[in-house]
């Protein structure tokens, strides 16, 4: 078999799975949302005596979680499997780790969700009001479930903890499950994935209710939507809000390169600032001397205080961190590579020593890769911890791509700053009573429909991309991970199902359309 | 190592039920390919017909999940090793799953970009193709495929990296060159349009449409029976690998699954109880009672069940390399680390809380047979 080359096979790669992410995560997120929104209303409904107005609002938008479900369930299902066809060294290499999380996903909340969900659409007359409204709670909670798991799997990702590789097997071996489960990283990623989904969701209701108030249709329905959604959303945008400070805090102290190009921040400094909006200078690359931006406004010190809690920390930049500093304790990567061959050789002698039998040489080397040993735990110190970086050609590998990571932050902060003004102004307006008669802000609303979308498409950017070469921080880099495959092969399957889900994605936008265009009205008691 | 080698089996276990579970739903995709025909061309009918199957497609496709991610979990180096390897049956088998997903949702509605054929089509296609794709690749564990494993490249700074290789450029494709792989997915394509039809006896109201699945109904279970026995009649009298687990020492046993059904006894009696319950069911569903799916449907979690243990138990290489003997893969030499194995069982012993409730939503959403007046009425419908 011709591999054409490794570059443009781990690049399609990686464009495959970006794909189906992508796209898993535009339906995603409202299912997350929707579900709970629903369960509220319903809750509402039961609680006033099976009012049959929240009976149709319910139904209605339980039309619309509906139609996004399905398709959110078909690319999560490509996505799982993608671990195996795109990326099968990954999957063995740490597929002890992270295949678990996925199973307890599949056994403790897919289930859940699947099985309740058609009682949520197909039970109302089947079901007691009681079991109806406990199948949405728990379609709802199913579906945050899974999202838990899933996110627990990613965090560890960008903070492996809780394992061990094991020479024997060549791979990391899970040792402590609540350190993966309950790791800060997966904790703060989870809450904050989870309430941008919850965000997204009350913008989608508060938007669609706002077309509805500009059409001066159903106006009681709308109001009553835009109610419920509001208050789930602020609440939401304030606590995405500190999640994500949360998760900066994280992002500082275990990735420094994903804060740096967050920052596009080339030289590192105490008290640093924080670069609100700037222009990036695409002439500038780390070994060059042109300025970074052709615009920028800064504030002062902000950085620090944001990453480190501390006005005056040092925030390194990526010269720093390519270079090393000594001052700070950053050691230069072409060092960390080296020390990562070094570890890298001592699988290669281990499998030469398994193939002579030569137990003296064997017991050698298990004792360096046993932490628990004083020359193990010397071993990994100075050496294991940088195994990823043996894999690295050349040290500037480690530079994810700056400007997509730097502009999506921004996009992804800037439109969550407008979510709380909207939302907070929305509730303003709601309990003046003046809403119904400010149709810019109505306007507003409908208009900023799409942009949770576009925040949360950034921040998977920021997330993501702003990690490469990893796959697995530090340990395992993208060129490492991938399957043997060429790259036709991949490019090929990438066409097929961007063609498809760019097909679905039409057809669902057409067909929600349609379903808020008829309306409330058009649920059939 | 004796308690490893025990999760270790364990887990081969929940695959097997998670594969006889997922084999016994595929009577979704059965059904899917009848839809024309047992509707004879009335609207009604056909949707009908689709509302029946479409309350039940998600947990097929929870199960193809969860039966994935538990082979990812369990054992991650088949999974790297399948998955990697034979790229386009695994791409080719997504493909026709996620047509299936939106098909039902997407098919009467308004404004659905495609017209309600081309979805109908969809399901279509996913009950030939999901099936047979699904019942070939499961015949590799009894057939191998090509593909060596080597451990050490992971740590290769000069070569490539890959620990599994797949060696046919046809990338799982080559499956069909074996009868038996072939036999085995037709025969899962023709007992999912046999239990599709007994489901509808169970959940369907409708004259019209039993008295148009006698003939199908005759001719899949015939044909079931007929590739069934050409696969297990293959995998008996061909041979397979045997195991150390000790030393991971690999030979090859001729006969092999045959014997594993002997030397277990419990495992051929298993097999022998699953199978007589599937033919019990076959014959039920002639005479078209409407319980037989709760008949014909265990037997066949059971049947399967007991095949896939069959692959993988007695010392049995479960994935057969037939590029390298010595890098087939067996419940011991591919499965996580006897922590991760132990951590996921007490996960596991929630799995008949989740049968439970599942049975009860089950029995609550079809304890009516369903008939074109019903779904006249009924607030939602696909």
């Amino acid at each position: 078999m011709t591999i054409f080359t490794i570059t443009d096979l781990v690049d399609w790669s990686r464009a495959q799975f970006a794909l189906t992410a992508m796209y898993h995560w535009l339906f995603v997120p409202l299912t997350l949302g929707l579900g709970f929104i629903c369960a509220f209303m319903e809750t509402i409904y039961y609680r006033r005596g099976f009012d049959p107005e929240w009976r149709r609002t319910v139904r209605f938008w339980m039309r619309l979680f509906a139609v996004n479900f399905a398709i959110g369930v078909a690319t999560g299902l490509i996505l799982e499997f993608e671990f195996g066809t795109n990326w099968s060294n990954y999957s063995y290499f740490v597929g002890d780790i992270f295949g678990a999380p996925l199973a307890i996903e599949g056994i403790l909340a897919f289930f859940m969700e699947s099985t309740f969900v058609a009682v949520m659409f197909f039970g109302w007359n089947r079901v007691s009001p009681r079991m109806h409204l406990a199948s949405t709670w728990l379609t709802a909670i199913g579906a945050n479930l899974s999202a838990l798991w899933i996110l627990v799997a990613n965090a560890w990702m960008q903070y492996p903890a809780g394992m061990r590789f094991n020479i024997e097997t060549a791979r990391n071996e899970m040792v402590d499950f609540l350190e993966v489960a309950l790791s800060p990283v997966a904790m703060s990623k989870f809450a904050h994935t989870v309430t941008s989904g919850f965000l997204l969701a009350s913008l989608f209701v508060v938007a669609i209710s706002a077309w509805f108030l500009l059409k001066k249709r159903q106006e009681a329905f709308a109001i009553r939507s835009m109610k419920v959604a509001a208050v789930f959303g602020l609440v939401s945008a304030v606590f995405t809000a500190w999640t994500g400070d949360t998760s900066g805090v994280h992002v500082a102290r275990y990735q420094p390169a994903k804060l740096a190009a967050m920052e596009a921040l080339y030289e590192g400094r105490n008290g640093t600032p924080l670069t609100v909006v700037g222009l990036l200078n695409t002439d500038k690359k780390h070994d060059n001397d042109a300025p970074i931006f052709d615009f920028e406004v800064k504030i002062d010190k902000m950085l620090s205080l944001l990453a480190f809690h501390d006005l005056d920390a040092f925030v390194p930049g990526f010269n720093d961190l390519i270079y090393g500093n000594a001052e700070h304790g950053i050691m230069p990567v072409s060092e960390k590579m080296e020390r990562g061959r070094k570890a890298l050789e001592q699988v290669t002698l281990y499998s030469n020593a398994m193939r002579e039998g030569d137990t003296g040489e064997l017991a050698r080397i298990k004792r360096l890769f046993d932490i628990d040993t004083p020359e193990g735990e010397a071993f990994y110190n100075d050496y294991f911890r940088y195994f990823g970086y043996g894999f690295l050609k050349s040290e500037d590998e480690i530079v994810p791509p700056i400007g997509l990571v730097f502009y999506s932050f921004r996009v992804m902060v800037g439109l969550g700053v407008w979510f709380v003004v909207l939302f907070a102004a929305c509730l303003v307006m709601l309990k003046k009573g003046t809403l119904v008669r400010r149709r810019w802000a109505l306007w507003l609303m409908l208009l900023s429909l799409p942009l949770p979308y576009v925040a949360g498409q950034a921040g998977w950017i920021v997330s993501e991309v702003g990690r490469q070469p990893w796959t697995v921080q530090d340990m395992l880099p993208a060129m490492a991970s991938v399957s043997e495959l060429s790259y036709e092969a991949v490019r090929t399957t990438f066409f097929i199902f961007a063609v498809l889900f760019t097909m679905l994605l039409v057809a669902e936008i057409m067909i929600m359309v349609r379903q808020v265009k008829n309306g409330p009205e058009a649920i059939k008691d | 190592m004796e308690s490893y080698l025990t999760y270790q089996h364990y887990w081969w276990f929940v695959i097997s039920l998670l594969c006889g579970i997922l084999v016994f739903l595929l009577f979704v995709q059965g059904g899917q390919t009848l839809i024309y025909r047992l509707s004879g061309g009335d609207k009604d009918r056909k949707t009908l017909l689709i509302n029946v199957l479409g309350h039940k497609w998600e947990l097929t496709f929870t199960t193809l999940v969860t039966f994935g991610g538990a082979f990812f979990a369990s054992f991650p180096l088949f999974y790297s090793t399948s998955f990697g390897g034979a790229f386009y049956v695994w791409m080719a088998i997504l493909f026709f799953f996620v047509i299936q997903a939106v098909a039902y949702e997407y098919r009467s509605k308004p404004s659905n970009l495609l017209g309600a054929r081309v979805y109908e089509s969809f399901l279509v296609l996913n009950g030939f193709f999901g099936t047979i794709l699904l019942g070939t690749a499961l015949g590799t564990l009894f057939t191998g495929a090509e593909f060596t494993v080597s451990r050490d490249n992971i740590a290769s700074l000069s070569g490539s990296n890959v620990i599994s290789q797949w060696q046919s450029p046809w990338r799982g494709l080559e499956a069909v060159l074996d009868y038996r792989n072939v036999a085995l997915g037709l025969a899962v394509f023709f007992l999912s349009r046999t239990l599709a039809i007994h489901y509808f006896y169970a959940t369907v109201n409708s004259n019209k449409i039993i008295a148009k699945s006698r003939r199908p109904l005759i001719v899949s279970t015939v044909l079931f029976l007929v590739f069934f026995l050409v696969f297990f009649g293959g995998v008996m009298l061909g041979g397979g690998y045997e195991t150390n687990h000790a030393t991971g020492r690999i030979w090859y046993v001729a006969h092999k699954h045959f014997h594993n059904f002997v030397e277990l006894g419990w495992l051929g009696a298993g097999f022998l109880l699953g199978l007589v319950m599937v033919l019990v069911g076959l014959f039920m569903g002639l005479d078209r009672c409407k319980n037989t799916i709760w008949v014909s449907g265990p037997g066949v979690v059971v049947t399967v069940t007991a095949l896939m243990l069959c692959a993988g138990f007695n010392n049995t290489a479960y994935y057969p390399s037939l590029s390298d003997m010595n890098s087939s893969l067996t419940v011991s030499n591919s499965s996580s680390s006897l922590f991760t194995l132990k951590t996921m069982t007490y996960v596991s012993y929630l799995i008949p809380l989740v049968v439970a409730y599942i049975a009860f939503v089950w029995y609550l959403m079809t304890k009516k047979r369903e008939s074109v007046d019903d779904l006249d009425d009924a607030p939602e419908k696909y």
